[in-house]
């Protein structure tokens, strides 16, 4: 069997930091991705970041992948796999492969998982009609192929994502007729709000959507409005004439990996939904076996790559191997992660990781 | 309202507008009503005239005094949250971000738009600069009406 110090995987922004840290610290490490590309979402974000220098602010999303993936593709102790699931996952630190048709097996002596996490849906009368999309497909299919998802709009959440990705379809020229929100407030930031209601694009708080209608294909949707029980309030119904539909309602981590190894998990609602239960240091319940990324919470790229920063360094000094400026950098990274989530938007995320923390025992 | 709708109230909007005469210079108007982690108007401003501190999360402060209109801050802001005003006679004369083809070429009259959307007067379009700096962010300098200077905030081609 094939052995590694470390497998990473996960080929985003968290896994591609954390393979940068342990690769400079000399931790022989592969990379797995099961898509072409490396760089998870961040291929896909046309728009500048937000964060400070640390986290590439006012940089593109797809330029930070870029910068992002040249730390790591030539670096001499990192091995990538691109097209490469990992299928199997097992408490002695084996892990399966599936690339090229072939099953590989690796012996790793650490393993970070770094697999991010999937879109949740919505739950509505002929909500598998073609035309509907998700937020991730729509921005897949405009900003990687340059194929637009439809011709007039609506999306349904108003989180930061629903507000860039309809800016974006703003951009590539698609008529966003409005942005529906079920809460009574916007989720996302305000600026990214604005930006988009001064093209003239209503957003619609209190609003869900009620059915989709049409036979082949969307052809029109009926919105709600929704009472402060968010229950539908009826006479409200407004039927509105749409091509496609994109929905944006949140996303949930893929812990699923850890299950394999009954790593524990725990359901918090604040990040996302069932996650693996870590420590301080990103370890899981199954020593050796670390975590970061959206997989262990949602929050913005920024914050998922001060994690993955982190754990690559969590993971060097697991191995007994030192980063040359190991103290420094976690001070920093450790500082930089502090200072993201110290605003109103990550309220959420501290009381999601103190729940997740409480009364847990950890690893040895 | 700004977090039902997007749309700041008036009060918001004056906050962040220095006194008349002090626009007789141009000045940056930021437009950044909420915490969010985000400091790159503050770093990229080369006359320390934008100050957020070291906790990222606090919303940006202009020392008018150091602001020279100078715009760099204005692609900076990933919200573009951000526009230089200036009063010139009977004009307000904007500087705006602008990511949208086609772009304004100079000498043309697009409309003139509001916060909310609606459009509310011409605009001038007195240059378009767009560079590498920039990333792709085009700053549009277009001239209102000074009767639109607290309710203009971009720019739309005419139907």
């Amino acid at each position: 069997m094939i052995q590694k110090e470390l497998i990473i995987i996960g080929g985003g922004p968290s896994g591609l930091c954390a393979a940068k840290m342990a690769a400079e610290a000399g931790v022989s490490v592969l990379l797995c991705d099961r898509s072409l590309k490396l760089g998870g979402q961040l291929i896909k974000q046309t728009h500048k970041f937000f964060g400070s220098k640390a986290q590439y602010a006012k940089t593109r999303g797809f330029d930070i992948a870029k910068i992002l993936i040249d730390d790591v593709i030539h670096h001499p102790m990192v091995e990538i796999m691109t097209e490469a699931t990992v299928v199997g996952l097992y408490p002695d630190k084996v892990v399966t492969v599936y690339h090229n048709d072939t099953y590989i097996k690796y012996q790793a002596q650490t393993i970070i998982v770094a697999t991010g996490a999937s879109e949740k849906f919505l739950a509505f009368e002929n909500n598998d009609l073609p035309g509907i999309y998700g937020a991730g497909a729509v921005q897949t299919l405009m900003n990687l192929y340059g194929v637009l998802p439809g011709q007039d709009i609506i999306m349904v959440g108003s989180g930061n994502i629903g507000l860039i990705v309809s800016y974006q379809l703003l951009q590539a020229g698609v008529n966003v007729k409005a942005i529906v929100e079920a809460a009574p407030t916007i989720g996302g930031y305000k600026v990214h709000a604005s930006k988009i209601r001064r093209l003239g694009i209503p957003i619609m708080t209190q609003t869900t959507i009620q059915k989709a209608i049409g036979k082949e294909h969307l052809e029109a949707v009926e919105l709600v409005s929704l009472d402060d029980k968010w229950q539908p309030i009826s006479g409200t119904e407004k039927t509105m004439p749409i091509d496609a539909l994109c929905i944006s309602v949140g996303l949930s981590p893929m812990h699923q990996l850890l299950s394999m190894v009954n790593a524990k998990t725990k359901f918090i609602p604040e990040l996302g939904g069932f996650v693996p239960v870590i420590d301080d240091h990103h370890q899981t319940t199954v020593e050796g076996i670390f975590a970061c990324g959206d997989a262990v919470g949602i929050e913005e790229a920024s914050s998922a790559m001060m994690e993955g920063y982190l754990t690559g360094l969590y993971v060097t000094k697991h191995l007994h191997k030192e980063h040359p400026e190991q103290q420094k950098l976690m001070e920093k990274y450790e500082y930089e992660l502090n200072m993201l989530r110290n605003g109103p938007f990550g309220v959420k995320t501290k009381i999601g990781l103190e729940k997740l923390r409480r009364g847990e025992t950890h690893a040895e | 309202m700004l977090n039902k709708t997007g749309i700041p109230t008036q009060e918001q909007v004056l906050s962040r507008f220095p006194e008349q005469k002090a626009l007789i210079r141009p000045k940056a108007i930021l437009e950044c009503y909420e915490d969010i982690p985000c400091n790159p108007c503050s770093t990229s401003c080369p006359f320390n005239a934008i100050e957020i501190g070291d906790n990222i999360n606090k919303q940006p402060k202009l020392h008018v005094d150091l602001c020279t209109g100078c715009a760099v801050c204005v692609p900076s802001c990933p919200g573009l949250a951000i526009v230089i005003a200036q009063i010139k006679g009977d004009q307000a004369i904007f500087k705006i971000p602008y990511e949208f083809e086609p772009k304004p070429q100079k000498g043309e009259i697009w409309d003139g738009v509001n916060r909310s959307g609606e459009v509310i007067c011409d605009a001038h379009i007195e240059s378009v600069v767009i560079n590498q700096k920039q990333d792709h962010t085009a700053v549009v300098t277009a001239s209102v009406p000074l009767e639109f200077l607290h309710d203009f905030v971009t720019v739309r081609v005419k139907r």
